[in-house]
């Protein structure tokens, strides 16, 4: 076969094309680059300045607060035996890379979604592009983002945002478009505009299931950051890195625990937000 | 009763509605569904079946050629199975669905010319629709949900929660307005719906099938409200409904609707009395006569009847005449019932040479109903009396009288009717 046709140099084009993205955006990358380094030092930064035991007070809290007392009190205790098994600064810095990488994802995902809802030709093209997103093994992201980026934390966000943006833009257009179709017709027949229309009825009706790609998003982000260790991410994921590299099997499970408990706060209270309360308001 | 009117026309209007000004007027209106409307409405208009223009050519009838106009202050009913095309009808009308042909002309402006910023004015102005599934906003409050009509037109928080409250006085739910719709009942949560509808003071109240998803008891409740509320308000209401019983019970008249064409307008008597076609009268075979028939259908002319000025023999020789053993009593200028005289009576009468009835006149004891009492109502009443029961307007008018073999034969003449 490979007499009669030649192999395609899909890869020779697309590293040719990466390198002209890379020259042509290098402005606009330096930019970002900036702008988020300085975002996450600062975060990290800040979080590591409070004291880890008022910091696990504030974290259980509002865990209690949103999810409940069970939810609080299992985050109290995973949060000090994370502390106790002295991964306190990966642990922090893993859960700001994950939290400014949602909210980046969820910043540009929410549009799209919403934009995937109202216009079908919209849906036709976002369909096949996000499959492809979310079939793409999630290193893959790694490789582009370094030259982008350079190795470190604005890299991981950056294939993190890739990586985990697809749930919120998918559930954002399911929920938009599964209303009862006479409700929207109860909307536009008082004469509603467009904008009325999405936020007085579709945004709300939706953001159950909003939240729940939310939720989604937050879980492939921690999933991605603590992979996004390999470019130099830090957290979590860098000692579980560090630990394969040394052949720690004990050390590699220790941060792996960690990166579960933080996963299991995470979860728990976003599902909880995305489910609204709904009963006499006295 | 009138005899003359034909079935398909609607009858020749002898109770002032010539002087009824039309409020919306549907011209031939189609909704056809697919890529060449064109191409399917010329083989309709060729007569080509529904199902043959689909297979051929892909394209769905919604509504074929729908005309009639809905007189301001009535309540029109569309009514059809499943698949008539009535519910596309009324959402042509606010241009939920966008009508394919034809012109629909609101207060003589034709909506279908609109653009989308007067589109949004007429629907903010002059319509409250009402939905079978309620469509309520689950996130939001009942009064927050009655309000939104006005919240949409940008009223400020004050005017609207007192015109959300007021509105929900009215349909019976005052005070719980700070109750989500998950609270409430089927029942209520249609109430809210109306009230929705109502609180941005419509002319055109447009309800699809509200009523349909309610338990019988709880619909018939909501109909008899809506009855007494539309005799307040005066809105025009178009009204759509899968259920004959309902549309007889509302409708001021009635638009029957068959896989998207219209088979017969008329009023509830006239669609009952003289069905169109094959297809209404095997549709109204089913209705209980009892409910629809009133007074004024199974009445007989009063005649003879005495007057107050005659003397008890002249009385008692026009019982004679028309071998009755009583007589309404009128008087001779309008009609103004008076009484009821036996033939008993007016023999005492005569033999103490009484020169007028009035002495002998049972004034009490004549029972009397209104022209547009059900028949099922008269039944106890004509049962309770020896004497016929007499039918009086508001001004004491004596229309006709209801006998016993009246009733019954009027019914059973129906039933001979649906037989055929």
């Amino acid at each position: 076969m490979n007499s009669f046709i030649p192999r395609i140099p899909l890869d020779a084009w697309i590293e040719s094309g990466l390198a002209w993205l890379t020259t042509a955006l290098s402005g606009v990358t330096r930019a970002i680059s900036a702008f988020l380094g300085t975002g996450v030092r600062g975060m990290v930064d800040f979080l590591n300045w409070i004291p880890p035991w008022l910091l696990i007070l504030i974290f259980a809290a509002g865990a209690w607060k949103v999810a409940g007392r069970k939810v609080g009190i299992l985050s109290a205790v995973g949060l000090l035996f994370i502390w106790n098994v002295g991964l306190w600064g990966p642990t922090v810095s893993t859960i700001s890379l994950v939290l400014i990488a949602t909210a980046i994802a969820v910043g540009f995902g929410l549009p799209i979604g919403i934009l995937g809802a109202l216009n079908d030709t919209a849906h036709q093209v976002l369909r096949p592009v996000l499959d492809f997103m979310q079939t793409m093994p999630a290193f893959v992201y790694l490789i582009p983002a370094i030259p982008f980026f350079g190795l470190g934390a604005v890299s991981a966000i950056f294939s993190t945002v890739i990586f985990s943006i697809p749930p919120v833009i998918r559930l954002t257009t399911l929920g938009i478009r599964q209303i009862n179709p006479e409700l929207i017709e109860a909307a536009d027949s008082f004469g509603s505009t467009t904008a009325q229309k999405l936020f007085k009825v579709q945004m709300p009706l939706a953001m159950p299931t909003i939240m729940a790609g939310v939720n989604q998003t937050i879980m492939l982000a921690l999933s991605m950051v603590v992979i996004a260790a390999m470019i130099g991410a830090g957290g979590l994921g860098g000692e579980v890195w560090r630990a394969i590299q040394r052949l720690r099997p004990g050390q590699g499970f220790v941060a792996g625990i960690g990166v579960v408990i933080v996963a299991m706060i995470l979860d728990r209270v976003t599902q909880k937000i995305g489910q609204v309360k709904r009963n006499i308001n006295d | 009763m009138s005899d003359s009117t034909s079935a398909v026309a609607e009858p020749a209007s002898s109770d002032g509605q010539e002087d009824r000004k039309v409020k919306i007027s549907i011209n031939g209106v189609y909704k056809i569904f697919g890529k060449s409307p064109e191409k399917a409405r010329k083989m309709v208009e060729d007569g080509v079946s529904k199902d043959d223009v689909l297979s051929k050519t892909g394209n769905v009838i919604g509504v074929d050629n729908a005309s009639f106009d809905i007189y301001e202050g009535e309540i029109l009913v569309v009514m059809g199975l499943s698949g008539s095309g009535k519910s596309t009808l009324i959402r042509c009308v606010n241009r939920l669905i966008e009508p394919t042909f034809g012109t629909i002309d609101v207060d003589g402006v034709d909506i279908t010319k609109l653009d989308a910023d007067e589109l949004r004015a007429v629907r903010r102005k002059k319509f409250g629709m009402v939905f079978q599934s309620f469509a309520l906003l689950p996130h939001k409050t009942v009064r927050n949900n009655v309000e939104f009509g006005l919240e949409i037109q940008g009223v400020d928080q004050k005017k609207r929660e007192e015109a959300a409250d007021r509105a929900l006085e009215l349909v019976g739910l005052g005070g719980w307005g700070k109750y989500y719709p998950d609270n409430l009942s089927g029942g209520m949560k249609q109430r809210v719906g109306l009230a929705r509808a109502l609180a941005v003071d419509p002319d055109v109240l447009l309800m699809d099938e509200a009523f349909s998803a309610l338990d019988p008891l709880i619909r018939s409740d909501m109909q008899d409200e809506l009855i007494s509320l539309q005799g307040k308000m005066q809105k025009t209401i178009l009204f759509i409904t899968h259920d004959l019983d309902e549309a007889l019970k509302m409708g001021d008249r009635i638009v029957l609707m068959k896989d998207g064409k219209i088979e017969q307008i008329g009023t509830p008597e006239n669609i009952l009395s003289h069905p169109a076609s094959e297809y209404v009268s095997r549709f109204v075979q089913n209705v209980d006569y009892t409910k629809v028939l009133t007074a004024a259908d199974v009445m007989k002319k009063a005649t003879p009847v005495a007057f107050v000025k005659d003397g008890p023999r002249v009385a008692l020789r026009k019982m004679k005449e028309s071998g009755l053993s009583g007589i309404f009593v009128v008087k001779q200028a309008n009609w103004e019932l008076v009484g009821h005289v036996t033939a008993d009576r007016a023999v005492e009468a005569a033999k103490r040479e009484d020169q007028w009835l009035d002495h002998i006149t049972e004034r009490d004891e004549c029972a009397t109903v209104a022209p547009d009492t059900p028949v099922r109502n008269i039944f106890p009443i004509v049962a309770e009396n020896n004497n016929p029961v007499a039918v009086i307007d508001e001004e004491h008018k004596l229309k006709g009288i209801i006998v016993r073999g009246s009733v019954l034969g009027a019914l059973s003449e129906r039933g001979d009717n649906n037989d055929e």
